[in-house]
C-alpha cells in the first residue's frame, strides 16, 4: 500500500513540476482558492472539496492531497491559507502546496492541522490515483497505470475506471485495463469479473502476467483457478516461443559479429590461401581508428560525434587495408605456396602490431563512445532488441552484400577470381597478378578494419581485441568451407545460433567448448567444410 | 573375358563430381601378363580411372575386382598397393628430400607397418635388389644424390624404378614419356616392354609414337567410357575415334 | 635388433651434442652444490632453476620438431600436452601438501575446501602415489593425442586445417581448465607445492636434482628421436611430409605413422610439462594459451626444423633472449619476438642448424662426387645427409621475384 503511494506521489510530483511551468504561463493561482477551501468545514465537506480538486484534473493539486492524506497539511489561522508542513523542533517549516516553494516557518499556535479520517484517506488515495491516471501527459498516465499493475491495489479500481472512461490513447488504455485486471484479481470481486481479468492478462502474455497468474492459480479455487491454469499454459507456450526467438536473435547477433570478423579472413584465407594470423590485428587497427576519430571529433568538432562511425568507416578501411598491403608486399608474397610458413610470419607480425598499439595507446582499454542511434533498445513482442546489435546485424549483411558485389560484378573481382583459379593463365592474359594479390589482401584486411569499427561498439578496444576473434574467425571459415563466401555466412550464423542455444543449458564457457569440440569433430567428417568444392582439381 | 580369369576387372564403373560424369559405365578387363595402352583426349577419364583403381576415388557405382576375386571398392590406397597394384603419377612424384637409394629402399617390398619399419635393418638381399634396380634405371652413379636434384626424365625413371621395387602384379603408368626427349621416350618404351615380360602393365599415354612403339592392344576412352578397343591400327581406322581426336 | 636401433642414433653431431648436455648435467648441479658461494664458478640456485626450465622447453621443442620437422604436422596445440603433463604432476604435488595447506585438510587441496567440496573427485584418486602420477604424465597427453590423431589422421585432415584444429583443441582446454568446477583449481591453477618424493621442493639439492632430471630426460628423448628419425620409419615420415599421397600409393598406411609419432611426441611434451611444474612451482590454465604453442614452433623454426639439435638450440636461445629482454627492455620483447618470426621464415627457412649443415653437406658431397668421377672404383659411401632438412631445391630465395614455384595455394 505504501509502495503505491510512494509511486503515485513520486509521479504526481514530477507531473506537478512540469505542469507548474505550464500554469505559470497561463493562470498560476487559479487552483489556490480550491486548495484553501480544504481548511474549511467538516469531513463531509472536505470530501466534496477533494472531489472539486480532482475535477480540475490538474496534477498540481497532487502534493496537497498527498499531504492531506499523510496528515501534514495545515492551514494558517491568520489568513486561512494552506501549507504542507514539516515539523522542525518547536516550529513548522511551511511549503506552498502548489508551487512547492518554502514559505518560511510558523509557530505551533499559528497553524492548525486539517483533520482526516479513514474514509477520507481512502477517498484521497483514489483521488490521487485518478489524478495521475488522468494527467495530461500520456507518459505520466502510463507510468501511473504500470505502478498500479505492480501494486495490484484493489482500491485503485475505481480510479482506473474513471480514468479509462476518458482515456483516448490506446496504448495507455491497454495498460490501464491490464492494471485494472491485476487489481481485480487481488480484490474480492465476483468470479465473472475475475475470469474477465484473467483473459485480459492472458492476452498480455508476458512474464509479469505469468507470475501474477501463477499467483492466482495457487491462491484461488474453482472456475477462476481453471481459467488461470489455462491462461498460464498459454502464456508459458508463447513465452517459450519468444525465448527461442530471442535466442535466435542473440545467435544472429553473435553470428554477425563472427561474420564481420571472419569475412575478411574468408578472402585472404579462402580465396588466396594465405593464413593471416595478423587478421585479428587488422580488426584491432579498425577499432583504434574509430577511437582516434572520436578523439579528434571530441577536441575539435563535438557536433560531429553522431557521425563519427561514418567518418571512421572509410578511414578504418584505408588504415587496415594499407597495413594489409604492406604486409603482403613486405612478407607474404615471398611465402606463397608455403602456408605454414605464412602462418608463422603473420603471427610474428601480429605480435609486432599488438606491441605497437600497446606502446602508442597504452595497454588499457580505450573508451569508444556509442552515438545515440547506437544506444538504447526497443521491445518487439517479448523480445528486447538493442540498437547496437541490430545495426551490427544490418551492417554485417551490408558488408557481405557489398563484398559479393565487388567480387562478382567488378573487373577487380573478376581478376581476383581468375588469379585464384589459374594464376599462370591469368598472368599470361595480361592480369598483373602481383597487383591483384596485393589488392585482394588489402581488401580482406580493409574489411577486417571496418569490422573493427563495428566491434568497437560492443567490445573493449584494447591491444588484445584481435586475439579474441582470430580463433573464432578461423573456425567460421573452416566450418563454412574455404573459398566460399556463402559458406562463411552460413557458418557464422550457424555457429552464432548454436552457441546461443547451448548457453542456457551449458553456460557460456562450456557452450563455447562444445562448439569447438563440435567443429573439431565436424572437420573430421568433412575436412573441407560445409560447402566444399568437390572434384579432382581440388585434391591436388 | 570372365571375371575369374582376369587380373583387373572393371564393370559399369561410374564417378561424378558435382554432376560432371568423369567415368560413365566404364568396363575394362586386363588379363594376367597383359600390357595395355589407354589413350583418349583430355577429360576422357584416364586419370580418374587410375584414381578409382588405386582407391584414391571411390566409384559411385560399378564393380572393380583384382585377381578375379578381390573387391577393390572400399579399400584405401595403402591396402590396394599392398595387394600388388603400383602406380606412377602423371607428374613424377618422388621423395625429394631423400637420396635415390632411400627412395628405392622405401619402395622395396617389405612389411609396411610403423613398428616393422622402426626396427628394420636392411638385408643383403634388399641391397642387391636395389643395386639391380639402380642399374636398370641408370641412376647407379647418383645413388647418394637427393632426388630433388634429378632432371625431369630421371625422376620419371626413378619413379618407374620405385614401382618395380614394390614388385607389383599390375603397374599403372600414367604418361611415362611426358616431358622426355625422343631418345628418352624410346628408351622408356623399351624399359616398359622389358617390364611387361613378367608384369601386367597399363599405360596411359598421349604420345602416339610411343604407343605405337609399345605395339600392344589399345583402349580408347572418351567421356568416361570405352569408345574402341583393339590394335592401334584398328582403332585408328575407327571413324568415331578419328572424330573424337580430330573434331567433327 | 634393439642395439642396432639405438646404435643408429649416434654420429659425430649427436656425440658433440650429448657431450655438451652431459657436461651440463654434471657441472651445473656441481657448481651449485659443491662450489662455495664466494667462488666465481658458483652457480646460483635461481640460475639452476632457470636453466632447468629451459631444458624442459627444449624437450617440448624436440617433441614439436619430431612431428613438424619430420612428418610435416604443424601442431599449434603442443602446449596442451605440455600443460596436461604439468597438471598431472601438479596434482601429485598438491596431494603431497597434506595437512600443511591453509585449511589443513588432509585430503582435499585448499581450493576444493574453499569451494566447499566435500570429497575428492574420482579423477584425483591415485595421484597421491608418485608412480601413478608419473604414469599419467605420459598416459593422459598420449591418450588425448591418440584419440585426436585417430580421428584427424584417419579422415586425412592435413596442413593448415590440422594446425587450426590443434589450436582449437588447446583453446577448448584453456577454457575448460579456467572453470572452477573442473576441479583443477580454475583460474589460479595448482600451486603452493611443498615437496616431491619427500624432498623439499625449495631446497637447493632438489632444484639441482630437477635440473639433472630434466637434462637426463632430454638426453633420453633426444636419443629416441634420433634413432627413430634415422630408422626406416624416419625415412617414411619424411616421405609422408614431402609427398603424402605417393607414400600411400607405395602401400604405407600414412595415418598409422602419423598417429605413432604424434602420440609419442605428445608423451614427450607431457614429460616436459611434468618436469617444468615443480621447477616453476605453479601450473595454471595460462599454459594452454594458443600463443604458447605457436611460440614453441618458432623455437623450432629458429633452431632448424627437422634437425632435433636445432629444436633444442632454438628453445634455449629464444628463452634466454626472452629472460634477458623482459628484464632489460620489456617493451621491446614482443617486437623482437615478432621480428624473429618474420626474419626466420623469410631469410632463414632452415634455421640455424639447417643452414649450417646444408653448407657442410654440400661441401662433403662435392668432394665425394669429385673423387668418384676421378676414377675411384669404389662407389661413394653414404655421406651424412640429413633427411630431416628439406631438399635444397625447395628453398626459394627470399629475394627472388614471385615465380611459378611460389604460387599461392589454390582455393581448396
Amino acid at each position: 500500500m505504501s509502495l503505491v503511494r510512494t509511486f503515485i506521489l513520486l509521479f504526481g510530483l514530477i507531473a506537478g513540476f512540469s505542469v507548474n511551468i505550464a500554469i505559470a504561463q497561463t493562470d498560476p493561482e487559479s487552483l489556490r482558492p480550491l486548495v484553501n477551501e480544504l481548511a474549511k468545514g467538516k469531513y463531509a465537506e472536505t470530501e466534496k472539496q477533494i472531489g472539486a480538486l480532482v475535477a480540475t484534473g490538474d496534477p498540481a493539486v497532487a502534493p496537497a492531497l498527498e499531504a492531506l492524506g499523510a496528515g501534514v497539511l495545515f492551514y494558517r489561522k491568520s489568513d486561512g491559507s494552506v501549507f504542507i508542513t514539516e515539523k522542525a523542533g518547536k516550529t513548522y517549516k511551511l511549503t506552498d502546496p502548489l508551487t512547492l516553494e518554502a514559505k518560511g516557518e510558523a509557530g505551533k499556535r499559528e497553524v492548525k492541522k486539517i483533520k482526516v479520517n479513514n474514509k477520507l484517506r481512502r477517498v484521497i488515495r483514489a483521488a490521487l490515483g485518478s489524478l495521475t491516471l488522468m494527467a495530461p501527459d500520456p507518459e505520466v498516465r502510463k507510468t501511473a497505470a504500470e505502478a498500479v499493475f505492480k501494486a495490484r491495489d484493489p482500491d485503485s479500481i475505481e480510479a482506473l475506471d474513471i480514468a479509462l472512461a476518458s482515456e483516448t490513447d490506446e496504448s495507455v488504455q491497454l495498460i490501464m485495463e491490464q492494471a485494472r485486471a491485476a487489481a481485480v484479481l487481488n480484490s474480492d470481486m465476483d468470479e465473472a469479473q475475475k475470469i474477465n481479468a484473467i483473459e485480459t492478462l492472458s492476452e498480455m502474455g508476458n512474464r509479469d502476467a505469468l507470475s501474477l497468474l501463477i499467483n492466482v492459480q495457487s491462491s484461488s479455487e474453482g472456475v477462476v483457478r481453471d481459467a488461470a491454469t489455462i491462461a498460464v499454459e498459454k502464456i508459458e507456450k508463447s513465452i517459450a516461443a519468444w525465448d527461442s526467438a530471442q535466442n535466435i536473435w542473440y545467435g544472429l547477433s553473435l553470428g554477425s559479429v563472427l561474420l564481420l570478423a571472419a569475412i575478411g579472413l574468408a578472402i585472404t584465407f579462402g580465396v588466396m590461401g594465405v593464413i593471416n594470423m595478423a587478421h585479428g590485428e587488422m580488426v584491432m587497427i579498425g577499432a583504434y581508428t574509430t577511437f582516434v576519430v572520436q578523439e579528434l571529433i571530441r577536441t575539435s568538432a563535438p557536433g560531429l560525434f553522431e557521425y563519427s562511425l561514418f567518418i571512421a568507416l572509410p578511414l578504418a578501411f584505408l588504415a587496415s587495408g594499407l597495413v594489409g598491403i604492406a604486409i603482403e608486399r613486405g612478407v607474404i608474397r615471398w611465402l606463397y605456396g608455403r602456408p605454414l610458413e605464412t602462418l608463422l610470419a603473420t603471427w610474428g607480425i601480429s605480435l609486432i602490431l599488438q606491441q605497437a598499439v600497446r606502446s602508442i595507446f597504452g595497454p588499457t582499454n580505450r573508451e569508444v563512445g556509442n552515438p545515440d542511434w547506437m544506444s538504447g533498445a526497443f521491445e518487439l513482442g517479448q523480445m528486447t532488441i538493442t540498437y547496437n546489435r541490430m545495426w551490427i546485424i544490418v551492417f554485417a549483411m551490408l558488408v557481405f552484400a557489398g563484398l559479393m558485389l565487388v567480387l562478382k560484378k567488378t573487373s577487380f573481382g573478376l581478376n581476383t577470381r581468375a588469379v585464384t583459379q589459374n594464376r599462370r593463365m591469368a598472368a599470361s592474359m595480361g592480369i598483373r597478378t602481383p597487383w591483384v594479390d596485393a589488392l585482394t589482401f588489402g581488401l580482406g584486411s580493409g574489411i577486417a578494419g571496418i569490422a573493427g569499427v563495428a566491434l568497437s561498439q560492443i567490445d573493449n578496444v584494447s591491444p588484445n581485441l584481435g586475439q579474441g576473434y582470430i580463433i573464432d574467425s578461423f573456425m567460421v571459415v573452416v566450418f563454412g568451407g574455404v573459398g566460399n563466401l556463402w559458406g562463411t555466412l552460413v557458418g557464422a550464423m550457424t555457429l552464432g545460433v548454436v552457441n546461443k542455444f547451448l548457453e542456457p543449458y551449458a553456460g557460456a564457457v562450456l557452450g563455447k567448448i562444445f562448439v569447438l569440440v563440435f567443429i573439431i569433430l565436424f572437420i573430421q567428417k568433412r575436412p573441407r567444410g560445409l560447402f566444399a568444392l568437390k572434384g579432382r582439381a581440388v585434391e591436388a | 573375358m570372365a571375371r575369374s580369369t582376369s587380373l583387373l576387372y572393371l564393370d559399369g564403373v561410374s564417378v561424378s563430381f558435382d554432376g560432371f560424369k568423369a567415368l560413365n559405365e566404364l568396363s575394362l578387363t586386363i588379363a594376367p601378363g597383359e600390357m595395355r595402352a589407354i589413350i583418349g583426349p583430355n577429360g576422357a577419364g584416364k586419370t580418374t580411372m587410375m584414381d578409382v583403381i588405386t582407391g584414391k576415388t571411390q566409384p559411385d557405382s560399378g564393380e572393380i575386382y583384382f585377381n578375379g576375386a578381390v573387391d577393390l571398392t572400399g579399400e584405401d590406397e595403402a591396402s590396394i598397393a599392398e595387394l600388388g597394384i603400383g602406380r606412377k603419377f602423371q607428374k613424377p612424384t618422388v621423395f625429394e628430400s631423400h637420396t635415390i637409394w632411400d627412395n628405392l629402399e622405401l619402395a622395396l617390398k617389405a612389411p609396411r607397418g610403423p613398428f616393422s619399419t622402426l626396427f628394420h635393418v636392411i638385408t643383403g638381399a634388399e641391397k642387391k635388389r636395389i643395386e639391380v634396380l639402380l642399374d636398370l634405371i641408370r641412376l647407379g652413379g647418383k645413388r647418394n644424390e637427393l632426388a630433388a636434384n634429378l632432371s625431369h626424365g630421371q625422376k620419371q625413371w626413378l619413379e618407374i624404378g620405385m614401382l618395380l621395387a614394390q614388385d607389383p602384379k599390375l603397374l599403372l603408368v600414367d604418361e611415362p614419356a611426358a616431358g622426355m626427349t625422343d631418345a628418352e621416350t624410346a628408351e622408356t618404351a623399351e624399359l616398359l616392354k622389358d617390364i611387361a615380360k613378367d608384369h601386367s602393365v597399363v599405360v596411359v599415354e598421349h604420345d602416339m609414337v610411343f604407343v605405337r612403339s609399345l605395339g600392344v592392344k589399345v583402349t580408347v576412352l572418351h567421356e568416361g567410357s570405352v569408345l574402341a578397343e583393339g590394335s592401334l591400327d584398328h582403332v585408328s581406322a575407327d571413324e568415331r575415334v578419328v572424330e573424337v581426336y580430330l573434331g567433327r | 635388433m634393439m642395439s642396432s636401433f639405438l646404435f643408429r642414433a649416434m654420429d659425430a653431431r649427436a656425440g658433440i651434442f650429448m657431450a655438451i648436455l652431459g657436461a651440463a648435467i654434471v657441472l651445473v648441479p656441481a657448481g651449485n652444490l659443491l662450489v662455495p658461494e664466494t667462488s666465481p664458478f658458483h652457480v646460483p640456485t635461481y640460475a639452476v632453476t632457470l636453466m632447468g626450465k629451459y631444458l624442459t622447453y627444449a624437450l617440448l621443442a624436440l617433441a614439436v620438431d619430431l612431428v613438424w620437422g619430420y612428418c610435416g604436422i604443424l601442431s599449434l596445440g603442443h602446449a596442451a600436452f605440455f600443460a596436461l603433463g604439468g597438471y598431472a604432476m601438479g596434482m601429485y604435488l598438491m596431494r603431497q601438501i597434506g595437512t600443511r595447506g591453509v585449511y589443513g585438510d588432509p585430503i582435499l587441496p585448499d581450493f576444493m575446501v574453499f569451494l566447499n567440496w566435500q570429497e575428492l573427485p574420482w579423477y584425483w584418486y591415485g595421484f597421491d602415489m608418485f608412480w601413478f602420477a608419473a604414469l599419467m604424465v605420459v598416459l593422459v597427453p598420449g591418450l588425448l593425442a591418440f584419440i585426436f590423431g585417430w580421428f584427424a589422421f584417419r579422415s586425412r585432415v592435413t596442413g593448415v586445417y590440422l594446425s587450426i584444429i590443434t589450436q582449437a583443441l588447446t583453446y577448448a582446454l584453456l577454457l575448460a581448465f579456467f572453470r572452477n568446477d573442473m576441479g583443477f583449481g580454475g583460474n589460479n591453477g595448482l600451486t603452493d607445492f611443498k615437496d616431491l618424493l619427500g624432498f623439499d621442493i625449495q631446497a637447493d639439492t632438489t632444484r639441482a636434482g630437477l635440473f639433472a632430471a630434466s637434462g637426463l630426460a632430454l638426453v633420453v628423448c633426444f636419443l629416441i628421436c634420433r634413432a627413430l628419425t634415422r630408422s626406416k620409419l624416419g625415412k617414411v615420415l619424411v616421405a609422408v611430409r614431402d609427398a603424402e599421397s605417393r607414400t600411400r600409393f607405395l602401400g604405407y598406411r600414412v595415418e598409422h605413422y602419423k598417429l605413432f609419432v604424434w602420440t609419442l611426441s605428445a608423451m614427450m611434451a607431457g614429460i616436459a610439462g611434468a618436469l617444468y611444474v615443480p621447477q616453476v612451482g605453479i601450473i595454471n590454465p595460462g599454459e594452454f594459451a594458443p600463443a604458447n604453442s605457436i611460440e614453441v614452433v618458432i623455437w623450432v623454426a629458429i633452431g632448424g626444423r627437422g634437425t632435433l639439435v636445432g629444436a633444442v638450440i632454438g628453445a634455449v636461445l629464444v628463452n634466454f633472449a626472452k629472460t634477458w629482454f623482459t628484464a632489460a627492455l620489456p617493451e621491446i620483447w614482443l617486437f623482437a619476438l615478432g621480428g624473429l618470426f618474420v626474419f626466420v621464415t623469410l631469410f632463414l627457412p632452415k634455421g640455424i642448424v639447417g643452414t649450417f649443415s646444408q653448407g657442410w653437406t654440400a661441401l662433403r658431397q662435392r668432394k665425394i662426387s669429385a673423387a668418384y668421377e676421378a676414377g675411384s672404383d669404389e662407389p661413394p659411401t653414404a655421406p651424412p645427409h640429413s633427411p630431416g632438412a628439406p631438399a635444397n631445391v625447395t628453398i626459394p630465395k627470399p629475394s627472388a621475384p614471385v615465380s611459378g614455384a611460389a604460387e599461392p595455394q589454390p582455393a581448396e
